[in-house]
């Protein structure tokens, strides 16, 4: 009884907090089953009549099949570069390492907006124009130092000593890589790959700004909500937000299975 | 056993920043010779193993395995391999795997490698283990996998990273038994490093003793335990009774020393007026009085604690003037000392070292 009392408040406190994350969530998602022309009060429905009209949107499937190649091969090469970069800082003691490791994480604190503009020019300069694949590099530019951080982080003396180990048997740089380092990170490899991919399949500004006639899906529900609002847009919220909970709830209990396989 | 010479190390040293962590390190390992280096955390032992290992290069001076210098040789290229303390194997293979890693990256074919990879995990013990993955084994055999993976590329000298260090007492035990056994049967040339001094004296056919990144001493265990070259040396191989004193005379290779239990004359080299020790093992001092000229007398000591242990008791005391020394000795475990008990002590002179400060 009076833990019960005790346990109130906190209780309270808790819901209080769920509800100011989850509550726009959940209202977006509701009023995707609106059946009605506006997302707002009072609920009718449920209906899944919005979202038979955003499958039958094929600009939406379009940007939709584009998000995800864009989220799974920026998520490749992110991960491949940040795997490489975590390596060989964790491997060797560079010179100025405390700098390097600065400058590739440094990044992270930079907004989107100005490495948007920045790569942009850049692009402009290089001539590589608006497309898919520019948003593909801006999002390798913006998920990189995450993925090193993530990587790097689980590079500790017993991962040292096993390249130690492979290296002393007579194993190339190459081999050790292939054969004994990528698998033992694996799991951070994998958490890094689904982070990356989440990320990029979210990110909005730096694809509104590198893309032109291909876009991916969060810059056609932009375009959506320029004309106006409907549940439509709410449909596609939700369809985004759905397969970002599933890659993240996938992820997660694919790195749980990888990890504890090998601590038993 | 032919005495030529596998390894040697010659004026190595290295230097961290300010911090020295081998100091002109001076070594020779015979073919054949299981070598210890003994000292304690922090004494460099590790970084001369890693250095003869190949993963960290000496500042300065030469390292020869079997007539080459290697000093800067990479570890894949020379005739060693290291077993790492937390053993280092490839969780994501199986022990066959594991075991035959070395072959498959000297590109042997694959039924060669198995075949000897299965030996090498008899060798070990492991016979039927073969299939099992690294996370299903025990510290014990995980050991062992380490082991059978280091000898399957039959390595000139094997490097052994304070293998026993995170095994529980009777396993330790029991595998410091198999080392030596394995290193006999194999006629392989071992380097262990270890901070047990027990261990080192079991397993070991010389020590090199290593305090402050220095050798300080070199030589079999028993001389070593015995007739240690220095104090360290005597304070880290065991328990010890280390008596101080001051050197009264100093003719014909015997000194006259004063120290708290009276003037003892023992054999050895100091001059006159130094501050010396003189070291004497627990088990070499004896009860009852000094009978003859070989007799070193030690006058009467109160016994304060006697501890039990199995073999012996071992007798705290105090003695010397006014009962004010220190002294730890051994009796026989049936002996009825207890504590407050007088008895007088006395040890025979070939016992005693002579220790300079």
């Amino acid at each position: 009884m009076r833990t019960w009392v005790r346990n109130t408040p906190a209780a309270i406190y808790l819901l209080v907090v769920l509800a100011f994350i989850y509550l726009p969530v959940v209202v977006l998602v509701l009023f995707s089953f609106q059946d009605g022309p506006l997302p707002v009060p009072p609920f009718n429905g449920p209906s899944l009549h919005w979202y038979e009209k955003m499958f039958g949107n094929e600009r939406l499937i379009a940007s939709l099949i584009n998000s995800v190649v864009v989220a799974i091969l920026s998520a490749v090469v992110t991960t491949f570069l940040g795997f490489l970069a975590a390596y060989g800082m964790a491997r060797r003691t560079p010179r100025f390492a405390g700098g390097i490791r600065f400058s590739l994480m440094a990044p992270l604190t930079v907004s989107y907006l100005i490495i948007g503009i920045g790569l942009l020019i850049t692009l402009n300069i290089v001539g590589i124009s608006k497309s898919l694949f520019a948003v593909g590099i801006g999002h390798v530019v913006i998920n990189l130092p995450l993925c090193f951080a993530i990587i790097y982080s689980q590079f500790g003396d017993h991962t040292r000593n096993i390249d130690d180990a492979a290296r002393d048997l007579g194993a190339s740089d190459f081999q050790t890589l292939l054969h004994v380092i990528a698998h033992v990170m694996k799991p951070s490899l994998f958490a890094s790959f689904c982070l990356s991919a989440t990320l990029s399949w979210d990110e909005f500004i730096i694809a509104f700004l590198l893309s032109r006639f291909d876009v991916t899906l969060p810059v056609i529900i932009f375009e959506m909500l320029r004309s106006g609002l409907t549940p439509e847009v709410n449909a596609a919220g939700t369809l985004v937000f759905a397969i970002s909970v599933t890659t993240v709830i996938a992820a997660a209990i694919t790195v749980s299975a990888l990890t504890s396989g090998r601590k038993k | 056993m032919k005495n030529d010479i596998l390894v040697s190390l010659k004026g190595v040293t290295k230097k961290y920043g300010n911090v020295t962590a081998a100091d002109n390190v001076n070594l020779t390992i015979s073919r054949g010779e299981f070598l210890v280096l003994l000292g304690p955390s922090g004494s460099g032992k590790t970084t001369i193993l890693s250095m003869m290992g190949g993963f960290t290069v000496p500042t300065s001076g030469q390292i020869i395995i079997d007539g080459e210098d290697v000093t800067e040789t990479p570890p894949a290229l020379r005739p060693t391999v290291t077993v790492f303390q937390d053993y280092a194997l490839f969780p994501h293979m199986s022990v066959l795997e594991n075991v035959s890693f070395g072959l498959a990256m000297q590109k042997v074919p694959k039924a060669a490698r198995y075949k000897r990879a299965e030996e090498c995990i008899d060798t070990v013990g492991l016979t039927g283990y073969g299939d099992r993955g690294i996370h299903q084994l025990s510290g014990g055999q995980r050991q062992r996998v380490a082991l059978a993976r280091a000898i399957a590329v039959e390595p000139a000298v094997l490097l052994l990273d304070e293998p026993l260090g995170a095994l529980d007492l009777k396993i330790r035990r029991q595998m410091q038994a198999e080392l030596v056994h394995l290193q006999k049967s194999l006629g392989a040339t071992f380097v262990h490093v270890t901070h047990d001094q027990e261990e080192a004296m079991s397993i070991a056919d010389n020590i090199a003793l290593i305090n402050n990144g220095k050798v300080e001493d070199y030589g079999p265990p028993d001389r070593i335990y015995l007739r240690p070259a220095t104090l360290f040396a005597a304070n880290f191989m065991g328990d010890s009774n280390l008596i101080e004193g001051t050197v009264l005379n100093n003719d014909n290779n015997q000194v006259e020393v004063d120290t708290s239990f009276g003037k003892l004359t023992i054999s050895g080299e100091a001059k006159q007026g130094s501050n010396i020790h003189i070291l004497l093992r627990p088990e070499q001092i004896r009860i009852g009085v000094a009978s003859n000229k070989k007799g070193v007398s030690l006058g009467e000591a109160k016994v304060r604690e006697v501890v039990f242990q199995g073999t012996h008791k071992l007798c705290h005391a105090y003695s010397g003037k006014q009962f004010k020394s220190k002294i730890m000795f051994r009796v026989s475990p049936d002996h009825s000392v207890v504590a407050g008990d007088i008895l007088s002590l006395h040890a025979l002179e070939p016992d005693a070292v002579l220790l300079r400060d």
